[in-house]
């Protein structure tokens, strides 16, 4: 029992990382109606900025742990969200309403450079950096097995609760969240409505980003090593939950990640890890024929 | 008459110098990119500087070296292309591939092209397919695998081991041959599993070792992957000693792992730090601020190797090279190589090295 317990807050803390990615990509889905290949490179760019004010701080000997890791979030965002800005006004902007496959193109493009740009840059070695939460607490002690939950995987949980509760406020409630559900829905009516969808489809790449940005510092804090490749598999994993959870969909997407943390988890757990990525692609061939817009996504209607 | 005859002499002439000067071109491959790029900084750090000095001392049968650098990252498929542009330059000697998975396909496309190649894969494949152009400077797996599995059953008696690896040609065939010599001294593993390289969460695994109880872990696969286990080790309270194969010589590891490396294991070949014949070699790199660890020493071999065999050979045609190779013995900076009939070296020693404090050195026996 203390062992699966155990199991269970690995898959949630992991779940919830690729659950915030998978944001990025839905919400792009959801508003121009494509792929944005480069956000798990997006992600990695943000924990590349993360370790880099890590270690400016400690440089300047900022030791305070809540100022520090407030101080890194909100670089990491300010950053990363000018990166999604840029790739998207760069790369996708001048393709649109050409063919569906020239802006994915240019996205695995962008992928690509921006991998070979931090492996240039940064070099290919892995960048550490030295555990800035330790410790955590013991919950619960059975069977000599030991519960332990650490103060990072409290912290990821906590923050995404957090940003999800924020992000349903932001697109339910507010004046942008409308404009945004707006431009999803027909993008040439709203335009004519007076609504500037340029800047409401870049607003949702520098929120995208921002996501991934909190997810790359929780990776970094978490998993303490950063390399210029941890993008391509973060970001694979990420794509699944997003289509296992229903493209385009939010809520869909962070459940997406939770499920595909959990079954990573436990099928770890209790199979061989060997097959664990089969087991979840497998999973997610079986949601997708029977419910081929995936868990809550809503069936596309053909307009006519 | 006259005028054309000293035409033609001087065509001649220049013909000749023109052949003189033509460069011998020689080639390293291996992950230049990819997440095993620093193995391939060392191979070519290594091989720049061996070029250098060959060349400062006039060449190989007086043509000067010229390095062509490939790059595999590791991906079979890539490697196989790598080779195919590599037999284009007209290369004489590859020093490479580095993953036992890329030096498998590509040195099929070697030796449709009569290159000798020099490696340091450890897979027993690598060799054992009976091909004639391919010469190890590295052990073998199953001899790594034996030293190392024998000295966990011996070291830690008692204790629950489990063996992982990471699905590689190279990684599996490790492990396997740990467990084997592990089982043969009556130390059976508790936990036999594979993980997928390339992942930041090993929390399920880590979990699933303190479950059973693991002390050690034989693993077989390469660095980037143990110093995440270990640290996630550390955050589940799980305290874990690691033996592995010669990836684990990478500094990266400490970078990466923190203080968690002081319990990582590993099998090497005696550090060709130690030769006393390397040390104006190792100064002249730890001058060019490059410290000669892993793979750097490695490559400067592999090109030692070349450039006596082709002296000794007084050619570069590959039955010659082939016949010096497989016959002669060669001094080298990691010391004497010599071949056997497959092409493996005939005396591969192992040692168990430790980490401490950002060092490795040879294990307590």
């Amino acid at each position: 029992m203390a062992y699966a317990l155990q199991q269970l807050i690995n898959g949630l803390t992991l779940g919830a990382v690729y659950g915030l990615i998978a944001i990025g990509y839905t919400m792009v889905y959801g508003i121009i109606g494509m792929i944005n290949f480069a956000h798990g490179d997006i992600f990695m760019v943000s924990a590349f900025i993360a370790v880099t004010a890590f270690t400016l701080l400690a440089a300047f000997d900022i030791t305070s742990l809540p100022l520090a890791i407030t101080a890194v979030l909100i670089t990491a965002i300010f950053f990363t969200s000018a990166y999604g800005w840029a790739v998207e006004r760069m790369a996708y902007r001048p393709l649109r309403g050409s063919t569906r496959l020239a802006p994915l193109i240019s996205a695995i493009g962008m992928s690509i450079f921006l991998q070979n740009m931090v492996q240039l840059t940064q070099g290919a070695r892995v960048k550490p950096i030295p555990p800035v939460l330790e410790g955590g607490i013991e919950i619960w002690q059975s069977g000599g097995f030991t519960v332990q939950i650490s103060w990072t995987q409290i912290m990821i949980v906590l923050v995404t609760i957090v940003l999800m509760v924020a992000f349903t406020y932001l697109i339910t409630q507010t004046a942008f969240g409308r404009q945004q559900r707006a431009c999803e829905q027909d993008s040439t009516m709203t335009a004519l409505l007076g609504i500037n969808v340029d800047r409401t489809i870049s607003a949702t790449f520098m929120l995208g980003a921002a996501l991934a940005a909190v997810a790359g510092v929780m990776v970094t804090v978490y998993y303490g090593v950063v390399d210029f490749f941890i993008g391509f598999v973060a970001g694979i994993k990420a794509f699944t939950a997003a289509v296992l959870g229903g493209i385009g969909s939010l809520p869909g997407a962070m459940l997406g990640g939770l499920i595909i943390g959990l079954i990573e988890a436990f099928w770890a757990a209790y199979l061989s890890p060997e097959y664990k990525d089969v087991a979840t692609f497998a999973i997610l061939i079986l949601v997708l024929m029977f419910r081929p817009s995936g868990l809550l996504g809503r069936p596309e209607v053909e307009k006519v | 008459m006259k005028k054309t005859l000293i035409a033609t002499a001087f065509l001649a002439l220049g013909a000749q110098a023109q052949l003189a000067h033509a460069d011998l071109a020689v080639a390293i491959a291996g992950p230049m990119t990819g997440q095993y790029a620093s193995a391939g900084d060392q191979i070519r750090r290594g091989a720049e500087m061996a070029i250098a000095d060959i060349n400062a001392k006039g060449g190989v049968l007086g043509q000067k070296l010229k390095l062509e650098v490939g790059d595999d990252a590791c991906d079979p498929k890539q490697a196989v292309s790598v080779a195919n542009a590599m037999v284009n330059k007209k290369i004489v000697f590859m020093h490479g591939h580095w993953c036992s998975s890329s030096t498998i396909p590509a040195s099929e496309v070697y030796v449709e092209a009569d290159i000798p190649m020099a490696t340091v894969s450890t897979n027993p494949q690598v060799t054992e397919r009976g091909l004639k152009n391919i010469f190890r400077i590295m052990g073998r797996d199953d001899q790594q695998g034996l030293v190392a599995g024998s000295y966990i059953a011996d070291k830690f008696k008692g204790k629950k081991a489990a063996v992982l690896d990471d699905k590689s040609a190279y990684g599996k065939g490790l492990a396997d041959e740990m467990a084997k010599a592990m089982t043969a001294k009556g130390m059976k593993p508790t936990l036999r599993e594979s993980i997928t390289a390339g992942e930041k969460d090993y929390s399920g695994i880590v979990t699933k070792l303190k479950q059973a109880g693991v002390e050690v872990l034989a693993y077989g696969g390469y660095h980037t992957e143990v110093a995440l286990i270990l640290r996630q080790a550390q955050q589940a309270g799980l305290k874990l000693t690691v033996m592995g194969g010669d990836t684990m010589t990478n500094s990266e590891l400490v970078t990466a792992a923190g203080a968690n490396a002081d319990n990582v294991m590993f099998t090497f070949s005696p550090d060709p730090r130690k030769n006393p014949d390397a040390a104006p070699v190792v100064k002249r790199f730890r001058d060019a601020k490059v410290e000669p660890e892993g793979y750097v020493m490695y490559a400067y071999a592999a090109f030692q190797l070349f450039a006596e065999a082709a002296t000794q050979a007084k050619s570069t045609k590959f039955a010659d090279l082939e016949k010096a190779m497989r016959g002669g013995t060669f001094k080298t900076v990691i010391g004497d190589l010599s071949f056997d009939a497959k092409g493996d070296q005939k005396k591969p020693g192992f040692v168990v090295y430790q980490w401490k404090g950002g060092q490795y050195d040879y294990a307590a026996k």
